[in-house]
């Protein structure tokens, strides 16, 4: 009697992939442990192999099949006596070396829901009429980080399998090959270690661009991001800067527990010294983070996991960066102002589409850095609507929301017409369980009540 | 002053010899006078003075050439003098004045100085060993031959990631020389009460890195040392390890009444191993300065340092302005 071989989740946020190649032919005999096929995510090619012997019966999906669903039956086996022996939804297990890395390597691309169309940005960063091609966060990131190695040889690339891994997110993909090993170094893992080592190659005159694998192991790191980075040219009285981008996914990406889902925005931004920019579009990952690579500060560049497999547009333009400091008006309205950042405006402006159909016209703004904040924005438009409710991936206490509504109450309170709400995450470590995860996380509905709140409907 | 080891082959200049001294001599009057303005509350918070140790920077300037790095930990007031730092600067700094190297802002523990490469000044402990792998990685990458001397104590020596740059100094054959200088006491804990691995340099064989142990009290011998790792260095066959076995007389810190020893321990070493007496000896015995020599020195000195204090009293405060400059360049 058949049963069914389905299409494996090789990833935490895996939710489709490609059928790369078919090991196996219809009536053969596999044995358990047989490799049977190779499978594609964006990431990466993995190998999967039979739980079971039995042999190969029909084969449901030909191979070259693209945006395979996981859980998809993608071949049949009938088991060696003749009886169901292999059990039918795990029936194959992920193997091979893709998979013998560490740990935090395996979360790779985008999480649930399928890409949310992005809408036209209200007020471009680029002229009128400039051609734009699709591309996603990931590409983006990557076009930046190549652009601007090539224009200034002391730009580097550190951090754990940046180089012949090619990135345990692909954001460095392709670079070991054209800038070499002198310019894409792959570290051991000792965050403590290379976060001061690259900070004193910046004061030695480099400048370099230290990925982490994800931004919570720059705890590992934070003494010398915050003691030394961030505060080494006050103490030297403007002698001794620090030209340098540390860089990595930041919070939650899908179902990978506490340690390894939190937002740094808010950490971060607290420090004087610092910069600190969370992109959310790929032209804003792309303009972002060449800016950052060319300032002469130490800057945070906080990117998002969920995101790096998003598409937007981004401008054909040989040299394209957005400034810091300058928020992005992504939606005009008149009744309310929502302010978000990073994967907030992913939720910010769902909640915009959704208030629309009810008439209250949100304005969304992306502030993009957190330090500098562009208020001006911010209050202006709090002006004009005279309510404000913002949104963050974050922990509420001391939240980036706690800190726009005391700007608020200080420079606009007289055009208030409710109290500012900040919408963030959970007051919890990050939940394993999926639907405890889903409720720790900010959601759409929230944002949705807090404006209907604040318009009092 | 008794007896100490005779003077080693005198591969050494007379000149040379009097440079030693009167840099000792430098630090250890500037150091004795920054007690002073410490105790008078014109010098606040946290001063570590490094008397006793004053051998190990000046041994290590010797063998430097133009162009090399060093970077240190709080305990930083010798490493700049002995870098060619002016001592007005360093003192008016230690006064938290405009005429400071960072202008008020740095304090004791946070000096710098591009044109002398010196890059701190630095408060965490063992937090420069990264950092001055750092700045070696960089002049790698610039493919000169400059070397970085890395200076970090035996408190530091059990920090992690003293241990993590160790790991990555040694992969990449960085071009720093790792100079602990231990001086027997991390704060008020004696090393072994803090350590069984009490053998600093050798840690460095876990990781391929090579170094010895050198009498941090002789200066020639520091010196000698000094260039045997800055030619390895310079070779491409970085990094190595010196372990500078030297003492401080004073406390931790200012603040430090330094129960955690004896007196007699502290004036064992001052009669026996002091640096700057052994090369006093060895000028007078080898007949290359009379006393009256070595007393123009003095005075000379003296008046260096006296210099340094009044000027350090007169510089301004920094104008209020200062407290926003310098967060961003």
């Amino acid at each position: 009697m058949a049963t069914q071989i389905l299409m494996p989740a090789l990833s935490p946020t895996m939710e489709e992939g490609t059928l790369a190649k078919w090991l196996v032919k219809e009536g053969d005999s596999v044995k358990s442990g047989q490799i049977l096929a190779e499978i594609e995510t964006d990431k990466a090619t993995m190998e999967f192999e039979a739980v079971d012997e039995g042999v190969i019966g029909k084969l449901l999906v030909a191979e070259g099949t693209a945006g395979v669903k996981v859980n998809t039956p993608i071949a049949e086996m009938a088991g060696e006596s003749g009886a169901a022996s292999a059990p039918s939804a795990p029936a194959v297990a992920a193997a091979g070396k893709t998979l013998s890395v560490p740990e935090p390597l395996s979360q790779p691309v985008p999480a649930a829901p399928a890409p949310v169309k992005a809408p036209q940005a209200a007020s471009p960063d680029w002229p009128v009429g400039t051609p734009t091609k699709t591309m996603t966060v990931r590409e983006a990131l990557r076009e930046a980080l190549a652009e601007e190695m090539r224009s200034n040889d002391r730009v580097f690339l550190m951090g754990e399998e940046v180089g012949e891994y090619q990135g345990a997110y692909k954001i460095s993909q392709g670079l070991l090959d054209e800038f070499g090993p002198k310019r894409v170094i792959d570290t051991p893992i000792t965050e403590h270690g290379f976060t001061g080592l690259a900070v004193g190659a910046a004061f030695g005159g480099l400048n370099p661009v230290l990925e982490f694998m994800t931004f919570n192991f720059s705890m590992q790191a934070i003494d010398q991001i915050i003691n030394s980075a961030a505060k080494t040219l006050y103490m030297s009285g403007g002698q001794m800067g620090c030209p340098i981008v540390f860089r990595g996914p930041n919070g939650a990406a899908a179902r990978v527990g506490a340690q390894h889902s939190q937002d740094y925005a808010a950490w971060y931004a607290h420090i004087p010294g610092l910069k600190v920019a969370m992109p959310y579009s790929a032209a804003d990952a792309k303009g972002l983070l060449k800016t950052a690579i060319r300032d002469p500060n130490p800057v945070i560049f906080l990117e998002n996991e969920i995101l790096y497999g998003r598409s937007f547009e981004v401008p054909v333009l040989e040299d394209f960066t957005i400034p810091f400091g300058k928020a992005k008006v992504w939606r005009t309205g008149t009744d309310v102002t929502i302010v978000s950042f990073g994967i907030g405006m992913t939720h910010a402006l769902e909640a915009a589409e959704n208030l629309a159909k009810d008439g209250i016209s949100a304005e969304v703004i992306d502030l993009r850095t957190l330090r500098p904040i562009d208020y001006d924005t911010v209050l202006a438009s709090v002006q004009k609507t005279n309510r404000c409710v913002t949104v963050e991936e974050g922990w509420p206490v001391g939240a980036i929301g706690n800190h726009l509504s005391a700007t608020i109450m200080t420079r606009a309170f007289d055009y208030l017409d409710a109290p500012v709400l900040n919408c963030t995450g959970k007051d919890v470590p990050m939940p394993y369980a999926a639907n405890l995860e889903k409720l720790a996380l900010v959601t759409t509905a929230e944002i949705v009540e807090a404006v209907k709140s604040v318009c009092y409907r | 002053m008794a007896a100490k080891k005779p003077p080693e082959t005198p591969n050494v200049s007379k000149d040379d010899l009097l440079h030693f001294y009167r840099e000792m001599l430098l630090i250890r009057r500037f150091e004795e006078k920054a007690g002073q303005l410490y105790g008078m509350g014109l010098i606040g918070g946290f001063c570590h003075l490094y008397i006793g140790q004053e051998a190990v920077v000046v041994g290590l300037e010797a063998a430097a050439k133009p162009g090399d790095k060093r970077i240190t930990s709080y305990r930083d007031h010798g490493h700049m003098l002995a870098c060619g730092m002016d001592p007005k600067g360093v003192m008016a700094e230690l006064t938290g004045r405009a005429g400071g190297y960072s202008r008020g802002k740095g304090g004791s523990m946070h000096m710098f100085s591009k044109d002398k490469h010196f890059y701190g000044g630095h408060g965490i402990v063992a937090a420069q060993v990264p950092l001055g792998a750092g700045l070696a990685f960089a002049d790698k990458y610039l493919g000169n031959d400059n070397v970085t001397f890395t200076y970090f104590g035996d408190g530091a020596a059990n920090q992690g990631q003293v241990y993590e740059t160790y790991n990555m100094a040694e992969l990449w054959n960085l071009p720093v020389v790792f100079v602990i200088e231990n001086n027997q006491y991390a704060m008020g804990t004696s090393m072994k009460r803090a350590t069984r691995s009490t053998t600093l340099w050798e840690r460095g064989a876990a990781y391929g890195i090579k170094g010895e142990a050198v009498d941090g009290m002789d200066v020639l011998a520091v010196k000698a040392a000094g260039e045997k790792a800055v030619a390895i260095c310079r070779a491409g066959e970085g990094p190595y390890i010196l372990e500078m076995m030297t003492y401080r007389y004073r406390g931790h810190s200012m603040s430090d009444p330094a129960k955690y020893r004896t007196r007699e321990e502290v004036q064992k070493m001052r009669d026996e191993k002091d640096a700057i007496e052994h090369v006093r000896d060895l000028l007078v015995q080898g007949g290359h300065a009379t006393d009256e020599d070595l007393k123009a020195i003095d005075r000379d000195i003296k008046a260096v340092v006296n210099d340094s204090a009044e000027f350090a009293k007169q510089s301004p405060e920094p104008d209020l302005a200062e407290l926003w400059t310098d967060i961003y360049a």
